[in-house]
């Protein structure tokens, strides 16, 4: 993270979208997934009562987390892992540095985990003379452009073949000009081959954890968690609290949603559940709050922990689509993002929950029914109260409030005196004007319709 | 200490008691065939699917499939020929690099996405299925159940320490979703459906 | 029955057309229907914005207007759904309730209440159908395309009764169109695009008219349309079920 001034959603998406034909190339990917996700979703009659109970055993495990947490600890230590618990960010870091410096390991590989990209764990650890790979061929990608992931399931989804291309011929020797993704992928598949043979340690994130017998199950479609977890001699988990389940029965509704949601897939190709760590090796969880106790506490927002990661409103959402995950500027892009980020930093986010029109597709497709659009809007009128909203912004919504709860200011008579005609954002013709600058304004009728009503209806 | 701290701050945060639900009974299609939704899911995902009706005739595709691969090993006792050796233990798993194909007899198939569930006592060891090239899955038709509620029904709380749905070859789309099928476990998985009669 | 029209601050402004169609479809369909000319603004714009707390007057204001009548009737679906969500008072809640509950949009209001099923209208063009979130997400006025359920649309089934309309396909029957309130200046690239994409796809169809039960969107999606040299033209769902 560099100290200079953060760029707002609005801005980071103008520049986003200064190259049309490629915004149009990203929308029509991410709707194409929306799409196979509708597919595989109707293709289940019980699909609203999947997401029904899914919501609800989400909401048992936030009413009782503390417990479930605990037996979830008393489990995973008679199977024989060990448990670690890190209260923010940085002891979630220190503890992996521990661990591998306690086994004398300088190079681990890593499979998919937002929390780590929450942690920044990578930066930190390269601070510590610790070389991280990670293994999810689009976390690779974006890992050797020096970039954050763009989107929780498909990381480098901003990215084309090209590019990639080209980032391969630089890092990985293929030949210049590459940008067949079998070709590509075949590369990244002999690269990271060597890496997983070679490391000692592996970390993995947490789809889900189950408080009933202490395992973890992890999902991925290219095998790479299994890849780094079963060569390493040390295994690290990490996991966000809210991860846990009650029982393993209930993994049977999350999984049949999760990935359904996700891709379309009926399941991922690897649903992998670690109970014990393999003889000889050693396997640990960490159990990480990072804020979320506090979003705990958020009445109107705690069930934004339901959340279990699908990227669904991700690919639904047709802000999303045209703006990108960088625009979002957090680990966590697109709606969900949006609802969590200014829970960690308000001022910082102030303007993601303002980053959407509240169109409401993303709670529709949520597989655990979080109410993302309210949220979006609740948080506006925490940001807004708690003064994180921009002074100019703030006096004109006064001045036309103050105009619009008085009918005598409102209804002055006649075209030239309208306050509306002149200070509604569609209105004002000129190139300062948003409004203005893609879109024509509407032409201002001759008389309102109180005044057609008041010319033409006798009165009762 | 970091542990009471979190379990302290949830106690103060956590909402009133919402009631854990039961999963409801889904209808099912009776009229259904297992078999014929396991193998159309199975071939829609990028597995090769065969049915047959004896261990024979799995032994003679595999000749045929997998004439040129060199190292082939199954952890199926009662698939093992001149051809196809028997799996042989060792602990370092790096041992297992260069497998070519490995077989396996998991112990449940989820005719919904055709996933099949094995667990780490018949993996030989538990980087095999994920490390070797090709992977076979024999299927006795027997263990087919119909969705993922049926197969955690089955499972119960059966102790394992590691157990795995495999659903098709490992694959990625990860580039401009342009589906890639062998990203870094297996590029092919094969099933022998084996209806005995 | 007694109608009180809610008549949306920018509709009375710039679309004041949209008013009278609505109002002369309710007086045409037997409605005794009166407009309180006290009524400016739902408070919406800036309640979405996050100044619900400065909505006070706007939301008193509004219960004095209306709580007399038996329904209130609105050709705005993002403006009935603010009321219905968000509208409270300090000074007699238990009236707030009651205006919530008999708050309609117009579509609704003829499917639902009225059960209009033979309009006396025509409109023998080719017109593209607008589904505003609030009207289709907030207030089911057509099924979701998101969701695993049985399809409906209340508009249209009101525009099927019309003469000679020939109401097109859609690429995407129910993306937004990028209004979104002040999302329309504060993004103003994604809220553009957003409407250039939504009106292409009508026009891709071959749409002669866009139409919807909400007036904002229509008015961001016209801005592009002249922008663009276009002509076609958009026209609230009143205009044309009130077309003869």
């Amino acid at each position: 993270m560099t100290d200079e001034a953060i760029k707002t959603h609005p801005e980071l998406s103008e520049t986003f979208n200064q190259d049309e034909a490629r915004v149009d190339w990203h929308d029509e990917t991410l709707w194409w997934i929306r799409q196979k996700r509708d597919k595989s979703a109707h293709s289940i009659p019980e699909w609203e009562m999947l997401r029904e109970t899914a919501s609800q055993i989400k909401n048992n495990v936030l009413s009782d987390l503390g417990k479930y947490l605990v037996s979830f600890e008393e489990k995973a230590l008679a199977n024989g892992i060990i448990v670690h618990w890190a209260a923010d960010a940085a002891e979630h870091n220190r503890i992996v540095h521990d661990i591998l410096q306690k086994n004398g390991i300088g190079q681990m590989v890593k499979s998919k985990s937002m929390l780590t990209e929450e942690c920044h764990l990578n930066e930190y650890l390269e601070q510590h003379g610790i070389d991280v790979i990670d293994s999810d061929l689009g976390e690779r990608i974006v890992q050797l452009a020096k970039e954050p992931p763009s989107h929780i399931v498909l990381p480098c989804i901003h990215k084309k073949k090209e590019e990639i291309g080209e980032l391969f011929y630089r890092h990985l020797g293929v030949p210049e000009g590459t940008s067949d993704p079998q070709i590509l992928t075949e590369a990244a598949r002999q690269h990271l081959r060597e890496t997983f043979l070679t490391r000692k340690a592996a970390l993995t994130g947490v789809n889900f954890a189950i408080a009933e017998t202490g395992e973890f199950v992890v999902c991925t479609n290219e095998g790479n968690a299994d890849m780094g977890a079963h060569l390493a001699d040390v295994h690290i988990a990490s996991m966000g609290m809210e991860k846990i389940i009650p029982e393993r029965k209930h993994l049977g509704v999350f999984l049949r949603l999760l990935t359904r949601s996700a891709t379309g897939q009926p399941i991922t190709t690897y649903s992998s559940h670690f109970k014990k760590p393999r003889p000889g090796q050693e396997m640990h969880i960490i159990i990480v709050d990072n804020g979320r106790t506090i979003q705990m506490g958020r009445a109107d927002f705690r069930a934004s922990l339901k959340c279990i990661r699908c990227g669904a409103c991700m690919n639904t959402c047709p802000v999303y689509r045209r703006s990108g995950g960088h625009s979002y500027h957090n680990a966590i892009s697109g709606p969900i993002g949006a609802i969590l980020a200014p829970n960690l930093d308000m001022k910082k986010y102030a303007d993601l929950p303002f980053a959407s029109t509240l169109c409401g597709s993303c709670s529709n497709v949520c597989p655990v029914k979080i109410d993302i659009h309210q949220q979006l809007y609740k948080w506006r009128q925490v940001i807004v109260k708690e003064g994180y909203a921009d002074t100019s912004k703030k006096i004109g919504m006064q001045l036309m409030t103050f105009t619009l709860s008085s009918p005598v200011i409102y209804r002055t008579a006649g075209k030239a005196g309208r306050w509306f005609l002149k200070h509604v954002p569609f209105a004002v013709n000129n190139k300062f004007n948003p409004w203005y600058k893609h879109r024509d304004m509407p032409e201002a009728p001759e008389e309102s319709f109180g005044e057609w009503y008041k010319r033409n209806v006798k009165q009762k | 200490m970091s542990r009471d701290k979190i379990l302290a701050a949830l106690q103060q945060n956590q909402p009133e008691l919402s009631a854990l639900p039961s999963i409801p009974v889904f209808e099912r299609d009776q009229e259904l065939s297992l078999t014929e939704k396991f193998k159309a899911m199975a071939e829609g995902i990028g597995s090769k699917v065969y049915l047959v009706s004896s261990l024979q005739e799995v032994q003679e595709q595999m000749n045929v499939d997998f004439a040129d691969e060199k190292r082939i090993v199954s952890t199926v006792a009662s698939l093992v020929s001149a051809e196809i050796p028997a799996f042989e233990l060792n602990a370092d798993p790096h041992s297992y690099a260069d497998v070519d194909v490995a077989i396996f007899e998991p112990l449940l198939a989820i005719a919904e996405n055709s996933a099949v569930w094995i667990t780490e006592d018949r993996m030989g060891v538990r980087a095999l299925p994920f490390i070797t090239q090709h992977i076979v899955m024999l299927v006795n038709s027997h263990i087919l159940v119909p969705d993922m509620h049926a197969a955690y029904e089955r499972i119960g709380r059966t102790d394992y320490g590691f157990g795995s749905f495999i659903a098709g070859p490992s694959k990625t789309a990860d580039i401009e979703q342009s589906l890639v099928l062998g990203a870094h476990g297996p590029r092919s998985m094969t099933v022998f459906l084996i209806n005995e009669v | 029955m007694k109608v009180g029209l809610f008549i949306p601050c920018y509709v009375d402004q710039f679309y004041p057309n949209a008013g009278i169609a609505t109002y002369q479809l309710l007086v045409k369909l037997g409605v005794d229907v009166t407009y309180p000319s006290g009524q400016t603004c739902c408070g919406q714009p800036m309640a979405n914005s996050g100044f619900e707390h400065l909505t006070k007057d706007c939301n008193q204001l509004f219960v004095d207007n209306f709580a007399e009548f038996d329904y209130i009737v609105s050709p705005s679906g993002s403006c009935v759904l603010h009321i219905k969500d968000h509208l409270h008072t300090d000074k007699d809640e238990q009236k707030a309730l009651v205006v919530r509950t008999k708050v309609y949009e117009l579509v609704e209001f003829l499917v639902d209440i009225l059960k209009v099923e033979n309009l006396q209208s025509s409109f023998p063009h080719k017109v593209g159908l607008h589904q505003s979130c609030h009207g289709q997400r907030g207030l089911f006025l057509t099924q979701m395309t998101e969701l695993v359920a049985p399809y409906f649309s209340k508009p249209q089934q009101l525009l099927s009764q019309v003469k000679g309309l020939e109401l097109i396909e859609l690429s995407r029957t129910d993306e937004c169109c990028g209004f979104g309130g002040t999302f329309c200046v504060v993004e103003e690239a994604v809220s553009s695009k957003m409407g250039k994409d939504r009106v292409k796809d009508h026009l891709d169809h071959g749409a002669e008219y866009i139409t919807g039960a909400d007036m904002s969107c229509l008015m961001h999606m016209e801005g592009i349309l002249k922008r663009e040299n276009s002509k076609v033209k958009v026209l609230h769902i009143a205009e044309i079920l009130n077309a003869e």
